[in-house]
Order: C-alpha cells, then sequence, then structure tokens
C-alpha cells in the first residue's frame, strides 16, 4: 500500500507541475533539437556567437538585456569571446550615461546591455525561462519532462511562426502569428532569413537564424546552464556511490538481526 | 505513559562526571540516539529524516541567499538575477533552495499519509500530530512567503490573491487584509515582512520539530503493525526494539542518499520544471498573468477553495442561513482551512480500536481513494476554472470531507479487523522467516 503511495505521490508531482504550466488559447510551439539540452548538453558556442550577431544586428534595435553584463560575453560556457574582442564589442556597439561624467560614453565590460529601446519591447535577458511549450497531454506537463521547458522553443516558434497575415485594430498593426498566444501579436516579423551575414558563411535560413539567437538568448537567461549541469553531474555521481556504500553498510548491519548472513553473537 | 525501558547513559571519567553533574547534555544525546525503536519499520519511516535534512538545506541555502538578496521592490528581482550571475556558485545555491521546498512538501506529504494509514495519530500520539500539523502549517506559510521573495510575476499575484482570501472574512476582513500587507495592495511594505517571517518562521519550525521529536521519543515510535513495544521489562523491550544508532540512522541515511540523487538530477538537469515560467518576468501590477496559479504543493488547497461556487446548494444554503455572510468566497476559505483542520482532527474523528490500516480490510480501500483524491485534486488545482473540471473538484472535495468526517466515525463501528501479531517481534519473524532471536 505505502509502495503504490509513493508511485502516486511521484506522478502527482510529475503531472501537477506541468499542469501549473497549463493554459488555455496557446499557440503552437515545435520542438526543435538544441545542442544545450539533455543533462549532458552543452551550449554551442559558435551558435552563440551567431546569436549575439543576430541580436546585435536586428534584435538590439527594439529590445535590450539589461540583466546581462557585457563582460560575461568572454566567460566560459558562453559565447567566450576573446577579452580584446568583449572589450571592442562593447565600446563599438552602446553607449551608456555615466553620472560621474554627466554625459555618455562607450560601453565598458563592467556595464550591462541596454534596456530596451521600445517600451513595449519587452527586455529579452530572461525571455527563454519566461517562456515555455508543451504543456499537455492534457495539462500534465509530460511533454516537458522529455523535452525541456520549450522556452527557446517558443521563440523559434514564434520567429518562423509568422503567417503574412495582417491587421489594423485601434490603430496598431497586428501580425498573425501562430505560435504568440492569441494568435496576434504586434511586433512585426523581424527576420525573414538572410538578415546578417555571418563571417564563416554558416547558412542564415530563417529558422538557422531563429535557432541561433533562441540559443543565445538560453543563455542570457541561464548563464551557468553548463556549469550547473556540471555539478549536478557530480553530484549525482558521488551520491550514488554514497547510495552504494550506504546500502552496503545497512545491509551488514542488520544481517544478524535478520538472520542472514553472519549469525548473532 | 513511561518511555520504553533502555539502558541510559552512565559518565564513567572524571571529567565526564563532572559535566553531567551539571549540565546533562551527553546524557540527552545519548538517550536520543539510542532511543528504542520498533525493529519491523519499514521504509516509509524514511521521510523524518529526509525531513530534517530538508529544514537543516534551506536555512543553510536560505542564509547564504539573504547575503545577496535585496528586499526591495525595484532591487528584489535585480538582486535574484546577480545571484543567478555574478554570486560564486549563486546559481545553484538559489536552485538548490528553490527545489528544496518542493522535497520539503514531497516529503511532508508522504510523511502525513504514513502516518493517517498506520494511524500514527492514535493515542497516545495525538500530540505529536498536532504538533505536525502546526508544522505543516508554517511551513505553508513560509513556502508561501519565500515565494513572494524573489518579486516575479506569479510572486506578486500570487500574493495578491492569497492574501485576498483573508479579505473575504465578513466585516473584519478587509482590515486584515490590510493589516498584513501593510497598506492597500501588495507592495514594499508587504515584500520587507515576508520576508523577515520568511526569515523568521523556519526557526520557529525548527523548535517544534525539537518538540515533535520529543513527544513520539515519550510514546515511542509507531510502527506498521500499531501494535505497542512490550516494555514490563528491558529484556522485553529488547526483543521488539533496536537502538536507533547504528540500525535507523544508517537506513535512515541510505534513502536519504537515494532521494538525493533524485533531487541533484532534478536540480542539475531540470531546476525550473517545477517553477513557473511567469515568475522570470519581474513583478508588474498592471500586467495580470494569463492563469494565477500556486505552487504545486498547494494545488489541493487550491482545488477546494475553488471548488465551492455560488451555484452549489450547500454554498446557498450556508449563505441564506447566515443571512448572506457566508458568500462563496468566504465559503471557499472556510473549506480550504478546514480541508486541514479535518485532518489535524483525525486523532479524533478515526473512533476505530485498531490502529494500522493494515489489519483493517475496509478502511484499506478507503483510504486508497483518499490518497487518488488528493492526487486528484492537485491536478484539478492547475485546471482552469471551468467545467467540467469545477464538478470534478466539488466531488473531490467532497470525499476529503467526508473520508475525515464520516466514513472514518463509522468505519470504527461497522469495521472487523483482521487479526494483528501479538508482537512486533512475532511480525519482524514472520517477515524474515527462520530468524533466530539474537543472543541477550
Amino acid at each position: 500500500m505505502m509502495k503504490k503511495l509513493s508511485i502516486a505521490a511521484v506522478t502527482a508531482l510529475t503531472l501537477s507541475a506541468g499542469g501549473a504550466l497549463a493554459a488555455g488559447a496557446e499557440g503552437h510551439v515545435h520542438d526543435v533539437d538544441f545542442s544545450f539540452e539533455g543533462p549532458f548538453g552543452k551550449f554551442d558556442q559558435n551558435q552563440l556567437q551567431r546569436g549575439l550577431q543576430i541580436y546585435t544586428e536586428v534584435c538590439s534595435a527594439c529590445h535590450g538585456l539589461r540583466y546581462v553584463p557585457l563582460r560575461t560575453l568572454s566567460d566560459e560556457g558562453g559565447p567566450h569571446l576573446p577579452d580584446d574582442q568583449m572589450r571592442a564589442y562593447a565600446e563599438q556597439n552602446f553607449e551608456v550615461f555615466d553620472p560621474e561624467l554627466d554625459d555618455t560614453r562607450p560601453a565598458r565590460p563592467t556595464d550591462h546591455f541596454p534596456m530596451s529601446n521600445l517600451e513595449n519591447a519587452p527586455d529579452l535577458s530572461l525571455m527563454a525561462k519566461a517562456r515555455a511549450g508543451f504543456h499537455g497531454p492534457e495539462g500534465t506537463g509530460l511533454n516537458q519532462l522529455f523535452k525541456g521547458m520549450g522556452g527557446p522553443e517558443y521563440i523559434v516558434s514564434l520567429l518562423t511562426g509568422y503567417t503574412g497575415e495582417e491587421k489594423e485594430e485601434a490603430g496598431v498593426t497586428l501580425y498573425e502569428n501562430t505560435a504568440f498566444p492569441g494568435g496576434w501579436i504586434s511586433m512585426a516579423p523581424p527576420l525573414v532569413g538572410e538578415d546578417v551575414e555571418f563571417a564563416d558563411g554558416h547558412s542564415n535560413e530563417l529558422h538557422h537564424e531563429s535557432e541561433d539567437v533562441a540559443a543565445f538568448l538560453m543563455w542570457t537567461a541561464e548563464p551557468k546552464l553548463m556549469a550547473r549541469k556540471h555539478a549536478g553531474l557530480t553530484g549525482v555521481l558521488f551520491l550514488t556511490l554514497l547510495s552504494v556504500l550506504l546500502y552496503l553498510t545497512n545491509k551488514r548491519i542488520w544481517a544478524p538481526v535478520k538472520g542472514k548472513g553472519h549469525k548473532a553473537g | 505513559m513511561s518511555g520504553i525501558p533502555h539502558d541510559h547513559y552512565e559518565p564513567k571519567t572524571g571529567a565526564e562526571k563532572w559535566l553531567h553533574s551539571r549540565l546533562p547534555v551527553v546524557g540527552l544525546m545519548y538517550d536520543t540516539i539510542m532511543i528504542p525503536t520498533p525493529k519491523n519499520l519499514n521504509w516509509m519511516w524514511i521521510w523524518g529524516i529526509v525531513l530534517t535534512f530538508c529544514l537543516v538545506l534551506q536555512i543553510v541555502t536560505g542564509i547564504i541567499l539573504v547575503m545577496h538578496y535585496t528586499p526591495h521592490v525595484d532591487l528584489a528581482f535585480a538582486s535574484i538575477e546577480h545571484i543567478m550571475r555574478n554570486v560564486n556558485g549563486g546559481h545553484f545555491i538559489r536552485y538548490l533552495h528553490m527545489n528544496g521546498a518542493s522535497l520539503f512538501f514531497f516529503a511532508v506529504y508522504l510523511h502525513i499519509f504514513r502516518g493517517l494509514y498506520y494511524g500514527s495519530y492514535k493515542a497516545p500520539r495525538e500530540i505529536t500530530w498536532i504538533i505536525g500539523m502546526l508544522i505543516y502549517l508554517c511551513m505553508m506559510g513560509t513556502a508561501f512567503m519565500g515565494y513572494v521573495l524573489p518579486w516575479g510575476q506569479m510572486s506578486f499575484w500570487g500574493a495578491t490573491v492569497i492574501t485576498g482570501l483573508f479579505g473575504a472574512i465578513p466585516f473584519i476582513g478587509e482590515g486584515i487584509q490590510t493589516w498584513l500587507l501593510g497598506g492597500p495592495a501588495v507592495d514594499n511594505a508587504t515584500l520587507n515582512r515576508f520576508f523577515s517571517l520568511h526569515y523568521l518562521l523556519p526557526f520557529v519550525i525548527a523548535a517544534l520539530v525539537a518538540v515533535h521529536i520529543w513527544a513520539f521519543h515519550t510514546t515511542g515510535n509507531n510502527n506498521p503493525t500499531g501494535v505497542d513495544v512490550r516494555r514490563a521489562s528491558k529484556a522485553e523491550a529488547e526483543k521488539d526494539t533496536l537502538p536507533f544508532w547504528p540500525y535507523f540512522v544508517i537506513k535512515d541515511l541510505f534513502a536519504l542518499a537515494v532521494i538525493m540523487v533524485i533531487f541533484f538530477a532534478v536540480v542539475g538537469f531540470m531546476p525550473n520544471y517545477l517553477g513557473h515560467p511567469d515568475n522570470y518576468i519581474e513583478a508588474n501590477a498592471l500586467a495580470t498573468p494569463a492563469h494565477i496559479v500556486p505552487e504545486w504543493y498547494f494545488l489541493p488547497f487550491y482545488a477546494i477553495l475553488r471548488a465551492f461556487t455560488g451555484e452549489v446548494w450547500v454554498v446557498q444554503l450556508a449563505s441564506w442561513i447566515t443571512g448572506g455572510i457566508v458568500d462563496a468566497k468566504f465559503f471557499g476559505v472556510l473549506a480550504m482551512f478546514g480541508a486541514i483542520a479535518v485532518m489535524a482532527l483525525v486523532p479524533w474523528l478515526d473512533t476505530s480500536s485498531v490502529r494500522s490500516g493494515r489489519y483493517r480490510p475496509m478502511f484499506k480501500w478507503w483510504f486508497a481513494l483518499l490518497c487518488i483524491d488528493f492526487v486528484v485534486l492537485m491536478w484539478l488545482g492547475a485546471r482552469p476554472a471551468e467545467e467540467p473540471y469545477a464538478t470534478y473538484s466539488l466531488i473531490a472535495s467532497a470525499y476529503w470531507f467526508a473520508y475525515f468526517l464520516v466514513i472514518l466515525p463509522l468505519l470504527g463501528v461497522i469495521e472487523k479487523p483482521t487479526a494483528q501479531p501479538e508482537t512486533i517481534e512475532d511480525d519482524f519473524k514472520a517477515h524474515y522467516g527462520k530468524a533466530e532471536t539474537p543472543a541477550e
């Protein structure tokens, strides 16, 4: 009976966790295979650098990354830009207001990416964790257990989900999008394919660009993802070893009492 | 009720005697760790250690997080991101704390349902049970206020909805709500007091845990048979029990290690699975999330809260009798707290003289149904408030109350229990076959 209870409890936990994310009129989010998924997943450094380029050339026109310090661009487990490149990137791309100078100056590594330029454009720092996909089946959230929370997939689905239909509502142009909840989004299609030229000649088709920028945004949302997975794996391995040792100790201690192995005495 | 007879600490050296006559702390520790424990305890008796570990884990990680956290509406969200990005190991400590809360509740639910099945709440363990329920209430308060601290969208709106429950109390509700919030709405004052209480309550829990342990160390542990340990003499007691150290300490630590493997896998590989994406959006009083959903461990009671709408005849009746004082909202609040209250009162609602569900053929099925009911309520708590979920919630809530208020009192009268073993020793031997009695 108590065994059944434990199983029921685990089931309840998994079901309701996903269930908590269930929502009504969700858009369609399709699955994408990212390199950083799963216990052994790692960020693809080149992909993050391409994503950074797309963000810089396209997204940053409106959207900010206010929680991301520029210096982290050269962190391991991220885009890992060489130090001088990161400094140059900060200096050339962003101006910040310095209260000490009472003037603007080029950004330094210790500064953060700027805030959004448009009031209606949300900050993208945490977007990949603030959205999710795959709530099914029946709002149980089991899909997320196997496919991840679906934030980056949501971003890809959104960027590739424009149907081309437009409508005007209260003076605002809305664009039909299959991934956006409600189906109509006020952001014009930001990427159409071949929006950027990559130095290494990597494909700049729409779905490749979308995946690159989604991966980059996963990094901005979870910069310590690789360190975390590594720590988790180390923990799991050592604790498994500890479990085995404690199992054997326990068995040995109880053997005389249970009348197995060594006799009492 | 005197304790189970066992050896007590005898100071031997001069220094030990010197200390013992002034402060018998070693003796206290000895008696605690060497307490005679029924030898037939099964794997459902490991959750106490897991829960103690959770409390320590939460306090330790929490204290570290406080060093870097800023309780201010303009800075709280950013300070969490500071922990996640700039503090050494901060991301892992924060995820441990976040998921530690889930482990805490996971373990406490199994602990509670174990008690409900094996009748651990029955005489003479009512005080242990009541203290346990107080701990559970404190845990809920702590978890709720902790969830507000990151100051995300779910933090803010969760706080708004839950404090709103107090606003449903007739006449004095609004006053209480304002007093709780420190203002007309959830704001900086609310965040600050929740932070203060979130830091305080774990230490209250720690004190209650000490009393909880004290209480069941006085009565002795329950066990899967529910049969009492023989305590006429030490020799007799030793046939039914083994000292807590090393037998149960090692057993519990083994179980804890296995659970830690799973816990570290969750923290390392899917730390946000049990959370809500909306909480990665900073709190915004002007934008209500599409669905305000509490954390998974509150969902069963949240489902009960929402089950009693104005269309339910019981609610209409209550409203008519009280002249409209008890409206649907207040009824829901009463039902939610009532669901916990009936659980707390179970020592006096269960009329059966048999402790363990193992020897209660009818009880077993009703209890299994209660477990399913709890899981179903948890699922319903996360569903939108519409048909058919509303009807399901009502049925599931009704069963929760029926189990405690109708089924348990009746079962004690109509049920014919099966034969219980004479002693714990018999049960243990039946399980391990040819076991010899350990040499005395």
